[in-house]
């Protein structure tokens, strides 16, 4: 995005033509761009059909809200015992079959047992 | 005659009619495609933004299922930050602005940045920005950047041990300001391969290197052979984003993969930078403050859209303050920023913002 503050600026692109983040599945779709060099309309249908649903529906806030705590990929509301950090990451690298580095590390560091 | 409550490129307010406003969407595009060499947008292209411009809304928004994937510069300065970073002053640390930013603010990613947010000054501190970075990755799910400005201009003269152009070029010593700037780009590019490579061994999910070029043609080569490098060596995935719609000639003969670098468009830009192997490019298209918003919209979409066109990488186009068509000012309405945002996206076609 750039510079501004808060309010003008993140909060503004996010309402217009932002996915969501982990509202929806923003992150999951970013994950795909960052670390697949995917264009958007590839990103997309990769998550979705790993999600087995639409792609308009990658964005729906009430769609993704239930299936992320179906899936245990992290919610956006405050939920005990739902996966936080690092758990929801090594379950999305699981789901979408990505490498995430910070989940490759924790299992370096857990080691084989 | 009707009036359209609009803004210019200083985000001042301004009535103007209909017409007004089609005849300064033409000359945008023409603007931009003149300067790119670039084909201008269609007659059903310019028909779209003159309903985006007239629509009495406050804010737009696009198309349910055409949203994009939002990566951000800056990190998370402007909530705790100060003025120079659009900061508001927030008495938060910059790990929980981070958490905010995730779940109160909707981001697809956020980053990690020091607070001067230049790589320079990053590696005397490197461990405390290492151990920002683990923190943060242990508690966030969003992909997770280390974001900074290549700022070449740190490395001279009375900052760094090299030459200033600034001061050399004035004096007519144009061979003792061009050996000045590869020396400092060579060691800008050593310092930003020493941070990328330590942010990847902690697992970072990516690099940003913000605002690139902003010192010029050879800024640009230190970030392309940075990038070339930290491609080549780890896991990282690396966002370019630029500073400028053209990379200024302060050199004026350096080159990368045969391409000189000076003058470069949006568009030839992000040829190299995927040759360099990044992963996201983020263009920039400069706002005219003397020139309505939908001037700068339209001209911004013009370059945009060729860039995206051009690109095999994901294109996030930059629209901060002064940019992308966002009007330069302090407080940008978000009137014009959601019109910007939808442009980018419906017509500029791009992966994200």
């Amino acid at each position: 995005m750039g510079s501004g503050d808060p309010y003008g600026m993140p909060i503004s692109h996010a309402l217009a033509s932002g996915m969501g983040g982990i509202r929806t599945a923003g992150d999951l779709v970013a994950r795909m761009q960052l670390h697949r060099k995917m264009r958007l309309p590839e990103a997309k249908a990769y998550v979705a059909e790993k999600l087995h649903i639409g792609t308009r529906e990658l964005s729906d806030e009430v769609t993704m809200r239930e299936l992320r705590e179906e899936l245990d990929i992290g919610v956006l509301t405050s939920m005990p015992k739902a996966a936080r950090g690092l758990e929801a990451k090594a379950r999305i690298a699981s789901l979408l079959e990505v490498s995430i580095p910070s989940v490759v590390r924790l299992r370096e560091k857990i080691g084989p047992g | 005659m009707t009036k359209v409550y609009t803004r210019m490129g200083d985000g001042h307010a301004v009535e103007m009619t209909v017409d007004e406003i089609r005849a300064d969407i033409l000359a945008g595009t023409e603007d931009a495609a003149d300067r790119g060499k670039i084909p201008p947008l269609s007659e059903g292209e310019r028909d779209y933004l003159l309903d985006l411009f007239t629509f009495e809304g406050k804010i737009v928004g696009v198309v349910p299922g055409d949203e994009v994937v939002l990566t951000d510069d800056g990190s998370v300065n402007a909530l705790y930050g100060a003025q120079s970073s659009s900061g508001v002053g927030v008495p938060i640390s910059r790990e929980s602005a981070i958490r905010v930013y995730e779940r109160a603010f909707a981001m697809d990613t956020m980053e990690v940045g020091h607070p001067d947010y230049s790589f320079k000054p990053v590696k005397p501190i490197i461990a405390l920005e290492l151990q920002a970075m683990e923190s943060v990755l242990h508690t966030t799910i969003i992909p997770m950047y280390y974001g900074a400005m290549p700022n070449l201009a740190l490395y001279a003269r009375p900052d760094g041990p090299f030459g200033n152009p600034a001061d050399l070029l004035p004096m007519g010593k144009i061979d003792e300001a061009r050996s000045a700037q590869e020396e400092a780009a060579e060691a800008s590019t050593r310092d930003m391969i020493y941070v990328g490579k330590r942010m990847a061994e902690v697992g970072a999910d990516g690099f940003n290197f913000d605002t690139t070029a902003s010192a010029g043609d050879a800024e640009f080569l230190a970030t392309l052979n940075a990038v070339e490098e930290l491609a080549r060596t780890t896991d990282l995935s690396i966002e370019v984003g630029m500073a400028a719609e053209f990379v200024l000639g302060m050199h004026g003969k350096v080159t990368y993969d045969g391409v000189r670098l000076a003058g470069l468009y949006p568009h030839q830009q992000v040829k190299l930078v995927e040759k360099a192997g990044a992963h996201i490019f983020g263009p920039v298209v400069n706002t005219n403050t003397r020139r309505s918003t939908a001037w700068n919209v339209s001209r911004a979409v013009t370059f945009v859209k060729a860039c995206s066109e051009a690109a095999t990488i994901p294109v996030h186009a930059n629209v901060g303050i002064g940019v992308g068509g966002v009007p330069m000012c302090e407080t940008p309405p978000t009137s014009m920023v959601t019109r910007a945002s939808v442009a980018m996206v419906t017509i500029g076609r791009v992966d994200g913002l």
